[in-house]
């Protein structure tokens, strides 16, 4: 089975827009989180997002951004960063791939749609590229369209999952020979009001620091009260490792594992018992021992059930090791970024590997008594020589997928 | 002349071309605005004029869309019914 190494990174996050700056932030515990800019006429709520900086759109012309969705325009920005950071070349394009996850695609489209149909805009009518900018695997398509690549173009939708399964079904596709190289990843941007007021009435989103607002998601502390709802997209060049190292890539990693599992019991209680089992499954898939991992970027999304099962995951899956090995939710910082959170926290995970240093878990400064493993609080610390990290997205729908990669040798 | 020059405004405006390029013969072709990017150019165009295109017309050149234009403006205005002549 070939091998597959992780060659360029991109990344459009509340903490950054390229990979360096976002995990400078992580480590410095700098929060993405904060009020909403847009003030929805309909609602006038203060909501709490961690929305992408500004950005600049060089090179596009309004006509094609009025026909991206912002998800689409994200997920063609970060790929276009990976793309340029492993300085790629493709031989033959019908043997790149795209492997891209989101959770509800077009939604900014979706909704405004809904918006003017529904009675808002008198005689509304639609833009004419609103189909094309709201299916989901749009982002796909326009990344293949932007590439040039010709091998297969497929999208994961799987909640939060999506990004991490896109990921490790690219890493089988190298392995098994269906494709040489792959852009990976995923995106998600439903700041909407609609979205926004759908996860608040299901009671996941956290409630305002006021006096910080940028402090209010506290993953695995006593004080916690949810996540908060951000934007972003994450990519992953991936290469068969053979073909990186002869055309002299910077390999930042092997991916060395991954684990997929369902828990069927719940749509939206997680299972520590499913968890465990896809941690033990991406463990074996990278032939590794818990002791080898060196750092887990938890899920973490900061709700008392979600902290206590993936805690009680991983004190299954790594037995005594688990009150070893570092855990750490950046999600304090840079919020759920739903579909694209596999690709994004894979990336902290991937920097932390190059950089050998562990962002913390930020704003823990009141810890849960039920959940006792290493969280890295408040302050990111040097590792020595790390050797493995993880990346764990558990969704609704009760999908767990778990990210290995390792330090790369010939 | 005054709906060629909104509507060769805003394909510059749209698609960022050299104004050369945008002769009342240039086909929306050699412009590269496919079949997509024409019926959203149109949108625009009926945000824009307050009109609604809503029969399927060719339209091969930038006169043609100038024609439509001015076709359903003064149906609008005449309150006429905006229908194709394909007699």
């Amino acid at each position: 089975m070939k091998r597959v190494v992780v060659t360029g990174l991109g990344i459009m996050s509340p903490c950054g827009n390229d990979p360096v700056t976002f995990f400078a932030n992580l480590v410095a515990a700098r929060s993405g989180i904060g009020r909403h800019s847009r003030v929805f006429p309909e609602d006038t709520t203060c909501w709490l997002t961690g929305e992408i900086p500004p950005f600049s759109t060089a090179g596009f012309t309004p006509m094609r951004l009025g026909t991206l969705d912002r998800t689409t325009l994200i997920a063609l920005l970060a790929a276009r960063q990976a793309i340029a950071d492993a300085k790629l070349v493709v031989n033959d394009k019908a043997r790149a791939a795209v492997y891209w996850g989101t959770g509800l695609g077009g939604a900014g489209t979706m909704e405004e749609s809904y918006r003017r149909s529904l009675g808002h805009v008198a005689k509304a009518r639609l833009k004419p590229s609103t189909v094309v900018m709201t299916m989901n695997n749009a982002a796909a398509s326009e990344i293949s369209l932007d590439t040039g690549f010709t091998g297969p173009a497929y999208t994961y939708s799987v909640a939060c999952a999506s990004a991490a399964i896109a990921i490790g079904e690219a890493l089988r596709a190298i392995r098994n020979g269906y494709c040489d190289c792959a852009i990976a990843g995923g995106a998600d941007s439903l700041l909407t009001l609609g979205s926004l007021k759908a996860w608040q009435a299901l009671q996941t989103l956290a409630r305002e620091d006021a006096a910080n607002p940028g402090s209010s998601c506290r993953p695995f502390a006593a004080d916690r009260s949810g996540f908060v709802l951000s934007e972003g997209a994450g990519a992953l060049v991936l290469e068969e490792a053979e073909s990186a190292v002869a055309r002299g890539a910077t390999i930042y990693a092997e991916l060395a594992g991954f684990g997929s599992t369902s828990d069927a019991s719940h749509i939206t209680k997680p299972s520590a018992e499913g968890q465990a089992r896809a941690l033990g499954m991406a463990l074996d898939d990278a032939a590794l021992k818990p002791d080898d991992i060196g750092y887990i970027n938890a899920h973490g999304t900061a709700t008392a059930a979600g902290d206590l099962t993936e805690s009680d995951a991983i004190k299954a899956a790594f037995g005594a090791a688990a009150m070893r090995v570092p855990v750490s939710s950046t999600k304090a910082l840079h919020g759920h970024v739903m579909g694209a959170t596999g690709a994004v926290e894979f990336i902290a995970a991937l920097m932390a590997l190059r950089e050998n240093v562990i962002p913390p878990t930020a704003h823990l400064h009141k810890p849960d008594p039920a959940c006792d493993l290493d969280y890295v609080p408040n302050k990111a610390r040097r590792a020595d020589n790390l050797h493995a990290v993880m990346s764990n997205s558990f969704a609704f729908g009760g999908n767990n997928a778990v990210l290995i990669a390792t330090r790369f040798t010939c | 002349m005054q709906t060629f020059d909104t509507i060769r405004e805003m394909i510059i405006e749209q698609f960022q071309l050299d104004p050369t390029l945008i002769t009342p013969e240039a086909t929306l072709e050699s412009l590269n605005i496919d079949s997509l990017s024409t019926v959203e150019f149109i949108f625009l165009l009926e945000e824009k004029y307050k009109i609604e295109a809503s029969d399927r017309v060719e339209l091969r050149t930038v006169q043609d869309l100038v024609n439509e234009i001015d076709r359903l403006v003064a149906a609008k205005q005449g309150g006429l019914p905006a229908k194709t002549d394909t007699a």
